[in-house]
């Protein structure tokens, strides 16, 4: 498998990352080396084996609906690029 | 005092033979005086420091202090601290300053009552094998500052081989620990997945990711762990397991043990210095009464390929966060809120993190997610089983770390392929969410090499134990890089 330019970019779009199209060149290149690594596991016969997911097979604990944490919203608001009246500022989204 | 052991600190400062404020500062004047050379650290704050410093002082003076009072550690920048710059490596976090503890930070800090000599370099979001991707510029190896202390805890590892710290805390996804214990002559320890909460500990693969501690010693290891470990309700794969003390059987004969030798470990692909001190090292483990036993692990050639589409893929959605909304960094110019995204992430990450996370898109993306992702967790499970039954006939299995001793720097820079495999021998482990340790074995052309040890689910005590024995009939452990003083 490898990729081809456009897709590389269509990736890209969809990760959110801006992205030249000399940087796309080099990505690709980078991106098709690795692929290659990746394609050995293409030969193996998995069939009937179970994913694994993650490394200890336990299930999600619940928690009682309860208060736990206390409100530091001016703290975590402190470290925002911008923010006002406790909300987070973004560029208009709506016109 | 700089090369002494973490029990020996400890009894110097029970013993007031020193106080926390004068070995915090003994260290810092190290840093302030070796860091520039090695870039092992990207934040130290002496005041903080003495603070915390002090503080220990009081709880020694007052009879509340811990084995570990007052004793000084490096935290790897991964770790949010409260009131301390938490950068992971990128620029995207270079101006983030955390506003809460990590669990690790607070057990360690303020249960514990160690103090924190300051933050150190490690490659970007913990995504290399060299500290090469580092925003903050690559960390030199102390055995040889033209070369590499591996990554991606390679500020923790030099910082610690230069003796800038007694001992420092890594995180380990494919080898993050152990590779770069065994290029700069440590001890250090991965455990079991679920052991060390990962609350605040910054996200690369989470069903991947976790601390440990990096030291001197397989005992300073184990004294380290047993201020990290234990279940944490805000860590939803926290292990809730009684409370063990990992030091306890140190000292355990090693008669009866058996070894596990993978013939895929003894293969090729590994330098033949490197082998041949590995091999020295489980000679030495036969005359400690140990027997090796012949083990496969025939997936293992499969880790690879696996591990980089799930750690890509869980780092795609992890990073995802990183928007310039709501911490870290936002570009200046843009147009609308998708430009402020696109242009926020092309200029925060840099390279390696970039490429990661277009494959972790890429293969979950429509039409991929069956090819890639579910084929990689299906391999992951056959790696496991693998282990398990290797288990069935011995107690522990051995092999090399790494397959070379520590490279130059821009070796393997512009080839991720290469630096990839670095981690050959390491990331089966993380697959299988097994403990693993890299101890101090020999050395090829003066550099450092590494033994691995791994161990069954929840075995880190008898890995500190096999560590320990061995340290205590040989001394390779104890040497240390000339021309640091």
């Amino acid at each position: 498998m490898s990729l081809t330019l456009e897709q590389v970019k269509r990736i890209a779009h969809l990760a959110r990352i801006e992205t030249s199209d000399a940087e796309a060149l080099s990505t690709q290149g980078h991106l098709n080396g690795i692929f290659q690594l990746i394609e050995q596991m293409q030969a193996v016969d998995t069939r009937g084996v179970e994913p694994m997911a993650h490394a200890q097979d336990v299930s999600q604990r619940l928690r009682d609906d309860v208060v736990g944490e206390a409100d530091r919203r001016a703290a975590y608001q402190a470290v925002a690029p911008e923010t006002e009246g406790g909300l987070y500022l973004v560029p208009k989204v709506i016109e | 005092m700089i090369d002494a052991s973490l029990k020996q600190l400890s009894q110097a400062l029970a013993a007031r033979q020193i106080s926390s404020v004068e070995l915090s500062t003994l260290f810092l004047d190290r840093i302030e005086r070796l860091n520039p050379t090695l870039n092992a650290f990207v934040t130290v704050d002496r005041e903080k420091s003495l603070k915390m410093a002090a503080a220990a002082d009081a709880r020694i003076a007052s009879g509340t202090a811990g084995p570990l009072t007052g004793i000084p550690v490096a935290q790897k920048d991964i770790f949010c601290a409260e009131g301390w710059r938490t950068t992971c490596g990128s620029k995207m976090l270079a101006n983030f300053v955390s506003p809460y503890d990590a669990t690790v930070i607070e057990k360690m800090h303020r249960d514990a009552g160690l103090v924190s000599l300051g933050k150190t370099n490690m490659d970007e979001f913990a995504m290399g094998s060299s500290n090469e991707t580092s925003f903050f510029g690559p960390v030199r190896n102390p055995w040889d500052s033209e070369r590499v202390p591996g990554g991606s805890s390679g500020g923790s590892a030099a910082a610690v081989a230069a003796r800038l710290a007694p001992a420092a805390t890594g995180t380990d996804t494919g080898g993050s620990i152990r590779q770069p214990a065994a290029l700069c002559n440590l001890t250090g320890l991965k455990p079991t997945y679920g052991v060390v909460s990962r609350y605040g500990m910054i996200a690369f693969a989470s069903s991947l990711d976790q601390g440990g501690p990096m030291a001197a010693s397989a005992e300073d290891c184990a004294l380290l762990l047993n201020t990290m470990v234990g279940f944490d309700t805000r860590d939803s794969t926290s292990l809730d397991r009684p409370v063990e003390d990992y030091a306890r059987d140190l000292d355990k004969p090693l008669a009866g043990l058996r070894i596990g030798l993978p013939k895929e470990f003894f293969g090729e692909g590994c330098d033949a210095g490197v082998m041949a001190a590995v091999r020295a090292a489980i000679a030495e483990y036969e005359k400690l009464g140990a027997t090796c036993v012949d083990v496969s692990l025939p997936n293992s050639h499969l880790s690879v390929p696996a591990y980089y589409v799930i750690a890509p893929a869980e780092a795609s959605s992890n990073l995802s966060r990183f928007d310039g909304v709501r911490y870290g960094y936002r570009a200046a110019d843009y147009a609308n809120l998708d430009d402020m995204y696109m242009k926020t992430r092309a200029q925060g990450f840099g390279a390696e993190v970039k490429r990661r996370i277009l494959i972790g898109t890429y293969v979950l993306s429509h039409g991929y997610y069956d090819a890639y992702y579910l084929q990689a967790q299906r391999i992951r499970r056959l790696i496991a089983n693998d282990f398990v039954e290797a288990f069935k006939s011995c107690d522990v299995i051995m092999g090399p770390t790494s397959p070379s001793t520590a490279f130059k720097l821009g070796e393997k820079a512009a080839d991720p392929v290469q630096m990839y495999l670095s981690d050959i021998y390491t990331i089966a482990v993380n697959l299988a969410g097994l403990p693993g340790m890299s101890v101090p074995c020999g050395f090829v052309g003066g550099l450092p090499v590494g033994l691995q040890l791994i161990g069954n689910y929840f075995a880190e005590g008898q890995l500190l134990n096999v560590a320990h024995r061995y340290q205590q009939a040989t001394d390779w452990h104890t040497r240390r890089p000339a021309g640091l003083v």
